[in-house]
């Protein structure tokens, strides 16, 4: 935060004389007035967010417990040697990269198909509109309940099957929870790309006969191609880090075969009181999302070329 | 799409319709049916004999009440600090060419990454220090501090459309920074920031992962955590009161929501667009 701080008074002091079209007054009232309105702001949240942050993430090289009088002592490696062995962990890595991926990538699919339907010119265009944002206002922990209700296999629509409850079948029916849940934000950022893509460039194409899968590949995908690749960049972190909607659903069950590494690592630290392990599991959830980032992120620059 | 043709369109339109509202609607006939109806498995959308009961029954079994009370102080104070935080900071952005405006907007996406998890452990003891766990007073702060950049970058964008002529004007008439941003700027932010206060007020009145870690007293917990409590004590039995109970506790983000829903899409959209 010092490093931005100083950055940031730097560049204050360089605007003032820096753009001459302005008026005195305002070249004057430049760098000096900004710190008194931006410190109310700054500082709980370098005190409440980004100070705990940055001891969350040396927390994961101590081996800090819970409990009063406990001495924090720090063991360099110890943690991540010890996860190497935790069978369970890689397990729920395994789980919760399937689980963001498939999120993912069906919110993708059914939230650009949701955004073509609503941008053609259909009826009860503005039921599904409104509809497709609902989940937007709802509390993780209410769609949670929601679906538990659906899915329940005596009561629900499930047919006398347990969901939620069997092996095989819970983790697919959390993701598609998963994928409902995310729909507003997906589908309207991508209805927002649609409509930024120039027309004339889709009437150019039919012109040149191109014809409705065409014009979708060479049109409407290239157009789209920020959008959605900010999106679902999104969307990935979002699910990977995500916790009250699957902890109501299942609490990581059966037999942890939903375990995202959110409800792992908490009860880690709540249940097990082992806070440098939680951390230390939070720091590897940062470095595989920072890994993934890379990579998604390079690879798109790079097809774009 | 005009060649797709118009019934495929529909049927997919239809598709989605489903998709999208049979949970809501179950929940709603879940709410509505009797407990006899939901013990014998009347697995239909309709329910036989409607009946208000399970919402009263929600609001005692599962002292919704008092969690709601909860729910209310705390969303609304950390509305009220977001705005007085936020309000300052977002002009400065908008207006000076700071450098924070970066780091700033960067904050917003970088904090992201960052699992909770690695934020709540240090939090809850510097929290513990102040007294300020297991205390609504420090749920409302913490609120507040998580929404606070979002809301900056919502707000940012909303001033940055306010011509700056109408300030230097202002300025010329040899008002101070201070009366201009009182009696210039601020009525014309009024639908800013009713946007930036309702999308504070949902985020709080829905978080649930700062709750669960903060508060353990049965009297200060905030409605999802008190839902969240219900499912795994009584829920399994009382499957009409805990619909009952997750319906109310819908309302008024829904409301909130559907008052700002235009504002809040555009204003995430055009911040997209611009951040």
């Amino acid at each position: 935060m010092v490093d931005a701080a100083q950055l940031g008074t730097g560049a204050v002091r360089r605007t003032g004389t820096g753009r001459p079209r302005e008026g005195p007054r305002r070249r004057r009232g430049g760098g000096g007035d900004a710190w008194p309105l931006l410190l109310p702001a700054l500082l709980p949240v370098a005190l409440l967010s980004v100070w705990p942050l940055l001891q969350g993430l040396a927390l994961g090289f101590t081996d800090s417990r819970a409990g009063r009088n406990v001495t924090t002592s720090f063991t360099g490696l110890d943690n991540y040697v010890a996860l190497l062995d935790d069978s369970l962990f890689w397990s729920s890595f395994r789980i919760g990269l399937i689980w963001a991926l498939s999120v993912t990538v069906l919110q993708f699919v059914a939230g650009l198909g949701l955004a073509l339907l609503l941008n053609a010119d259909l009826r009860l265009r503005w039921l599904t509109r409104t509809l497709a944002l609902v989940p937007w206002a709802m509390p993780p922990v209410i769609i949670a309940i929601m679906w538990k209700l659906l899915l329940n296999p005596q009561y629900g629509i499930a047919g006398g099957v347990d969901w939620l409850g069997s092996f095989g079948t819970a983790l697919p029916a959390v993701i598609v929870v998963g994928v409902w849940a995310g729909m507003p934000q997906t589908t309207i950022t991508l209805l927002a790309g649609l409509q930024a893509i120039d027309s004339s460039l889709h009437e150019a194409a039919a012109v040149d006969g191109a014809g409705l899968w065409r014009r979708f590949w060479h049109v409407t995908l290239p157009g789209l191609r920020t959008v959605a690749v900010a999106i679902t960049t999104l969307d990935f972190i979002w699910a990977f880090n995500s916790f009250g909607l699957v902890y109501v659903l299942t609490e990581g069950g059966p037999g942890g075969q939903t375990m995202l590494p959110m409800l792992f690592a908490y009860d880690e630290a709540f249940g097990a009181g082992n806070f440098g392990q939680a951390a230390a599991m939070g720091n590897v959830m940062v470095v595989l999302i920072v890994g993934f980032l890379l990579f998604y992120l390079r690879s798109q620059l790079r097809s774009e070329r | 799409m005009r060649t797709l043709g118009r019934p495929v369109q529909y049927l997919a339109l239809a598709a989605y319709l489903v998709f999208l509202a049979f949970p809501l609607l179950w929940l709603l006939s879940s709410a509505l049916k009797p407990a006899a109806e939901l013990a014998i498995g009347n697995t239909g959308l309709l329910p036989a004999n409607p009946t208000l009961g399970n919402f009263a029954a929600a609001v005692e079994r599962a002292d919704l009440g008092t969690a709601a009370w909860n729910s209310a102080r705390v969303a609304a104070g950390a509305t009220l600090a977001v705005l007085l935080m936020a309000l300052p900071a977002a002009y400065a952005l908008a207006r000076f060419r700071t450098r924070l405006k970066f780091v700033a907007n960067g904050w917003v996406l970088i904090s992201q990454v960052f699992p909770v998890i690695l934020v709540v452990l240090p939090l809850f003891l510097i929290l513990r220090q102040f007294r300020l766990t297991d205390s609504l007073w420090g749920l409302t702060l913490v609120h507040a501090v998580y929404a606070l950049p979002f809301a900056l970058w919502m707000l940012q964008g909303y001033i940055a459309a306010i011509p700056r002529d109408i300030e230097e004007a202002g300025a010329i008439d040899g008002a101070g920074r201070a009366r201009i941003l009182a009696d210039i700027v601020a009525p014309l932010l009024v639908p800013g920031l009713v946007a930036t206060a309702m999308f504070t007020l949902i985020s709080s009145w829905n978080e649930f992962f700062f709750a669960l870690v903060l508060i353990q007293d049965p009297d200060k917990v905030t409605l999802p955590l008190a839902l969240s409590r219900f499912v795994s004590s009584e829920g399994q039995v009382q499957l009409g009161a805990l619909a009952a109970g997750a319906l109310l506790a819908t309302v008024p983000s829904l409301l909130f929501f559907a008052a700002v829903q235009r504002r809040l899409t555009s204003g995430l959209i055009s911040g997209a667009v611009k951040g």
